[in-house]
């Protein structure tokens, strides 16, 4: 009974003080989306509102009107639809790894888990270069190429497609079908899971693409949300609710997709982060 | 595997993902090798011969500038700071969640992991101003409580913890999923066992969970250790890694020098640097780590 009471007060404990660590968390998130409602001279008022005196939206059309984030937002998607061929790429490496032998199999395989080592920033000055030396500075396929396709993507790709039964495979080539459509027609739909959790994270990782834009983009008009919302953070200093609607343009999208698909990214680690 | 096409057809499927990471990740590293021993820049970019080979020239000079130096203290700051804060704040969470037992706790889990999803530069902003001194909230929360305003982004030691504070708010999401994970997988007989012997809760969580954990705790510290040595999007956006280089980190410096100032030789000296310690910190932790398990 005693410790029945102990466990008790210890579970309300504990909820307390995730309770008080949780607001502390989105305390940032709801500040922004308020202020992104409230006018200039509002968001710089002492004592501050919480609640906006009259919603506005003027922030939100300014950004399309007078910011271009119509085209910024143009190529975030051409990259995000970019990240989605990149996963297909992985997803067919993992395959190739996951269900043939080969000669040289082993030391290639880990060969693409070592550059989970390299550091973007040792990278990035020669990628450059590469790069200028091809003519691909300043153009959206310059920008996608270097973060196409990568390692931790193909490992995962490959820890599951080995968990598919060979008798699959070889049922549909006794059926005369090539490789690649047994990849396509066969794989693919069996690996849904992977597959799902796998596109959930190639969105988030190509709608925030940053660095390499950032680095190769020297025009407006190849330019992502990202690098845009930090041009407009260094030339519209003091216009904070501006800056407000552009986070929340950017930050709303993924946190809805997180909280609708959460169940699937967590466990995703849950099941193959840590094995 | 018959036939001559089964027999072709893994180099074909591995070929594409595999010329793209020797292209931009292989490769790479071997043009920033040579490159750091030249004196490439923005002539060099244009015409290959106006490029001369100065030997370990960048190097000294690298390790010798002022900047960098300060970058490298900065780092470690951030490294030393910023890994244990870390690690415990997830690990609190990931315990305390894992702990309760009624459904809100499966709510919690998506509340801390929220930030990691964001985009980093969207919540710079946001967090810079939050951290305004004068339009600011957290000061305005200080000063509503009649304590005095904190210069967040404006000294800087302050400077360097407040990033790491917001750093924090993004890093703790993942890491406590990771810790999450690990905790289930400790298999509830050992509890029961204890709690036979008697061991109350703080009991079995240091003489059970922690040292169950222990390969959690130094995948989650690499990592964190590694993301820390590269710390970049967060002072660029919001100190400029000002101010008087307070915020700078290297691989700002390495940014700042490649493509701002087109001392591409000169950066890749300093990424190379940057990339030993990586290699370093990886190496002395997976030595550690070895022996500790030796037990």
């Amino acid at each position: 009974m005693n410790s029945n009471k102990k466990d008790k007060l210890f579970q309300w404990i504990a909820g307390i003080v995730l309770t008080l660590g949780g607001i502390m968390f989105v305390l940032p998130f709801i500040w922004m989306i308020l202020s992104s409602f409230k006018t200039e001279s509002e968001v710089i008022l002492i004592p501050p509102t919480l609640w906006p005196q009259g919603f506005t939206f003027e922030n939100y059309k300014n950004l399309f009107e007078n910011m271009n984030f119509a085209v910024y937002l143009k190529n975030t998607l051409i990259i995000v639809l970019f990240s989605f061929f990149g996963m297909f790429l992985n997803a067919m490496a993992g395959f190739g790894f996951a269900k043939y032998n080969f000669k040289g199999k082993d030391g290639i395989f880990f060969m693409v888990l070592a550059t989970m080592m390299i550091p973007s920033q040792v990278t990035m000055i020669p990628v450059y270069l590469i790069l200028n030396k091809l003519n691909l500075t300043n153009t959206m396929l310059g920008i996608v190429l270097p973060g196409l396709v990568g390692a931790f993507g193909i490992f995962l790709f490959r820890q599951f497609m080995t968990t598919i039964p060979d008798e699959i495979i070889e049922a549909t080539r006794l059926d005369g079908a090539s490789e690649f459509r047994t990849f396509v027609q066969i794989i693919l739909p069996v690996s849904k899971p992977i597959l799902a959790v796998q596109a959930i994270l190639a969105f988030i990782g190509g709608w925030n693409s940053f660095l390499w834009p950032l680095i190769m983009a020297n025009d407006e008009k190849l330019y992502t949300l990202s690098v845009g919302l930090s041009l407009l953070k260094s030339q519209y200093g003091g216009n904070f609710a501006l800056q407000m609607a552009g986070a929340t343009f950017m930050v709303m999208p993924i946190i809805i997709i997180f909280i609708i698909f959460q169940k699937n990214i967590i466990e995703n680690y849950t099941t193959s982060g840590l094995k | 595997m018959k036939g001559f096409t089964s027999r072709k057809a893994p180099y074909l499927f591995i070929a594409p993902a595999i010329i793209l990471l020797s292209v931009f990740s292989l490769l790479p590293i071997f043009v920033a090798l040579f490159i750091s021993f030249t004196d490439m820049d923005l002539a060099g970019l244009a015409d290959y011969s106006n490029l001369s080979f100065i030997g370990i020239k960048n190097y000294i000079n690298v390790l010798s500038d002022p900047v960098f130096l300060k970058a490298i203290f900065n780092t470690l700051f951030y490294v030393v700071i910023g890994v244990p804060l870390v690690i415990l704040t997830s690990l609190s969470v990931a315990l305390l969640i894992n702990l309760g037992k009624a459904k809100v706790f499966k709510v919690f889990r998506v509340v801390f992991y929220l930030p990691s999803v964001t985009n980093v530069v969207a919540v710079a902003v946001v967090w810079a101003y939050l951290y305004n001194p004068a339009f600011g909230l957290f000061n305005y929360i200080l000063e509503s409580m009649n304590l005095s305003a904190i210069p967040w982004l404006t000294e800087p030691t302050v400077a360097k913890i407040s990033l790491i504070l917001m750093a924090l708010w993004r890093a703790v999401g993942l890491n406590m999923i990771i810790f999450i994970a690990a905790l289930q997988g400790i298999p509830r007989s050992y509890y029961e066992a204890a709690e036979l012997d008697g061991a109350n809760t703080w009991q079995q969580i240091t003489k059970i969970t922690l040292p169950m954990l222990r390969f959690a705790i130094f995948f989650v510290s690499i990592t964190t250790m590694i993301g820390w040595l590269q710390f970049f999007e967060e002072p660029f956006i919001m100190t400029k890694g000002g101010p008087l280089d307070g915020t700078m980190s290297a691989a700002l410096f390495i940014y700042k020098n490649g493509f701002q100032l087109s001392n591409f030789g000169y950066a890749a000296a300093g990424s190379f640097v940057l990339f030993i310690a990586v290699i370093a910190v990886t190496l002395v932790q997976y030595k550690v780590q070895n022996k500790e398990s030796d037990y």
